[in-house]
């Protein structure tokens, strides 16, 4: 008895750290969140108990919509490229031989580096004086006058930048992708090739069914992590041309950070949260049930 | 019906000969995507070995006419210096790997191993980062870090703290997982023989879970090394900047009179290698970790 005791505190004893680390540093500022968002700090002044202030301005402000709205469209439009993609490559290089491995390990290198840094390498690439891609493009005479990728048109600076992310991430999902297609059964496979289908009917009617689960994860960590897009459109167009490609979390950002409206990116951060928890339950939901 | 029996025996005709030039093409196709992928990290080595004149060339040359480490010296010199600025990166790096092993190689012992009350609400509780972006607490963060006696924005172990905070859910995952995978007839020999928790900890659990401390190590660090909005907030000072940081900065600063290329070229490559470098020498831990991250 008293031992299952002693190895009871000892056990708690080991756990504390972490707890009273997570207390202090997620649980206290979420709550801290919360409260923000019904006060109108700014650092300056103390704060003032607003109530729902902050959520009417945020529902009033046009910008907010219209970032929200773009980081929605952005999203939409990067997340099937990337799952569709990403899945082709998988097929492509999950039979295990020398230079699908080589494949697998190059197409991977981009996603361990930083977002970052990598948004500015591309931002040379675009470049429209000293850039590779305008140069390329010259050469080989497909236009006369480089193009302005970045900043100067809406559009095109949103394809500018997804074309870049596409570059950088496409390779996260191919690996999980490869884990779960290398995962089928070899009788299933076997058992196909038998009955001669060909490798199309194989993938459609054996191969994509079976890694459903997958791809479904892979969408949701997509969908989430486009939802919090920021560095690349910080670095690349800084929200240029008129804020027409400034995302949720750079809007957040401007309005916690160089203007010091804290109160109103509590607010904003927590109808943004919101958003992402929803995806985040099923995405939780998805993954417990694998387990059982 | 004639459709489908003619079919047949075309389809797989059809998959016979494609059998033969079927590897070469996929070679073929794999060394092309190879080559595309690498073209942005190998044009930006390129351009940063390339003299300052030949960087600011238009039109811009694809090769090196001639090898320079000029830009390198210049950013070797750049405000507080590379030194700095590199030192910076990993110093916030090593703490976060410290902290994160500090905090969940006891943790996932405590939880693997030790009859603790509510211990699922616990573990449940230590996951709370995953259902809110750190992204959105990053406001209560910096007033909570600016509010405190000794201010931790600014500083490095502030930024390391953030960066522990985000990394914690998948870490003490990966450690818990790792520690119940554990035989339990290694440490009940110790245990008769009367050895302290914290020696069966050190002596038969630490060795046991080595694969989980390298890939915890390993993703800590490459967060770390390159997390940029976190360090946007909480560093205004700059000499406390990290590498992205300093980099992003010397492109605003420097785009006036022309950004200079060349230079942030080089900064591009040095805040790549340690990543790749990594990455390459531990991609069995890299994969094996995403999986259980990601999909498990």
């Amino acid at each position: 008895m008293t031992a299952i005791r002693r190895r009871r505190l000892i056990g708690l004893l080991y756990l504390t750290p972490a707890i009273v680390f997570v207390l202090a540093f997620t649980a206290y500022p979420l709550t801290q969140m919360v409260a923000m968002s019904f006060t109108n700090w700014s650092l300056i002044t103390p704060p003032k108990p607003v109530g729902l202030a902050n959520f009417q301005a945020a529902f009033n402000d046009k910008q907010f919509w219209t970032s929200l709205g773009y980081t929605i469209r952005y999203t939409i439009i990067i997340t099937p490229i990337l799952m569709v993609g990403g899945y082709l490559l998988a097929l492509l290089v999950a039979p295990n031989s020398g230079v699908r491995r080589a494949t697998r390990a190059i197409i991977f290198i981009p996603v361990v580096i930083g977002l970052g840094v990598s948004s500015l390498a591309w931002v040379w690439l675009f470049d429209p004086t000293f850039g590779l891609i305008n140069k390329v493009l010259s050469d080989l005479g497909l236009i006369d006058k480089p193009i302005q990728f970045l900043g100067v048109e809406a559009d095109l600076s949103t394809w500018s930048i997804i074309a870049s992310v596409v570059w950088k991430v496409l390779g996260f999902g191919m690996i999980l992708f490869v884990a779960a297609i290398q995962a089928i059964p070899s009788e299933i496979n076997e058992a196909t090739m038998v009955d001669g289908a060909s490798f199309w009917q194989r993938t459609r009617r054996v191969t994509v069914p079976l890694t459903r689960r997958t791809i479904l994860l892979v969408t949701l960590i997509s969908v989430i992590g486009s939802l919090l897009a920021f560095d690349q459109f910080y670095i690349m167009t800084a929200g240029q041309p008129f804020n027409q490609t400034q995302t949720a979390v750079f809007f957040i950002y401007l309005n916690s950070f160089p203007y010091l409206h804290l109160g109103y990116g509590a607010a904003l951060s927590l109808i943004l949260a919101a958003i992402i928890l929803v995806f985040t339950v099923v995405q939780m939901l998805l993954t417990r049930r694998s387990e059982t | 019906m004639t459709a489908v029996t003619m079919r047949r025996p075309l389809s797989r005709a059809w998959s016979r000969v494609w059998g033969g030039r079927n590897r070469y093409l996929t070679a073929a196709v794999c060394v092309a995507i190879s080559a595309f992928m690498l073209v942005p990290i190998v044009s930006s080595v390129l351009t940063s070995v390339k003299t300052r004149a030949e960087v600011a060339a238009v039109p811009p040359t694809y090769f090196p006419h001639e090898l320079s480490l000029d830009n390198y010296a210049r950013l070797w010199d750049y405000q507080a210096g590379l030194p700095t600025y590199f030192g910076n990166s990993l110093a916030t790096a090593g703490m976060t790997i410290a902290f994160t092993l500090l905090l969940t190689i006891p943790a996932g012992y405590a939880l693997a191993r030790f009859p603790i009350p509510a211990k699922e609400g616990i573990f449940v509780f230590l996951l709370l980062a995953l259902i809110i972006p750190y992204q959105a607490l990053l406001t209560p963060i910096f007033l909570m870090f600016a509010s405190l006696p000794i201010k931790l924005t600014n500083t490095l172990v502030g930024l390391a703290i953030l960066h522990t905070a985000i990394q914690l859910p998948f870490s003490l995952y990966i450690m818990r997982n790792s520690f119940e995978a554990v035989p339990r007839e290694l440490e009940e020999a110790a245990l008769t023989d009367g050895g302290s928790s914290l020696q069966i900890l050190r002596m038969i659990f630490i060795p046991a879970v080595v694969p989980a401390i390298v890939t915890v190590t390993l993703f800590a660090f490459v967060t770390s090394w390159n997390e940029f909005l976190g360090a946007l907030v909480l560093l205004s000072r700059a000499s406390t900047f990290t590498l992205p940081l300093i980099l992003a900065s010397a492109r605003a600063e420097t785009s006036l009179g022309g950004t200079d290329w060349g230079m942030l070229q080089a900064g591009i490559t040095i805040a790549m290698i340690p990543c790749i470098a990594v990455y390459l020498l531990l991609q069995r831990y890299y994969v094996s970790g995403l999986l259980t991250g990601a999909v498990k």
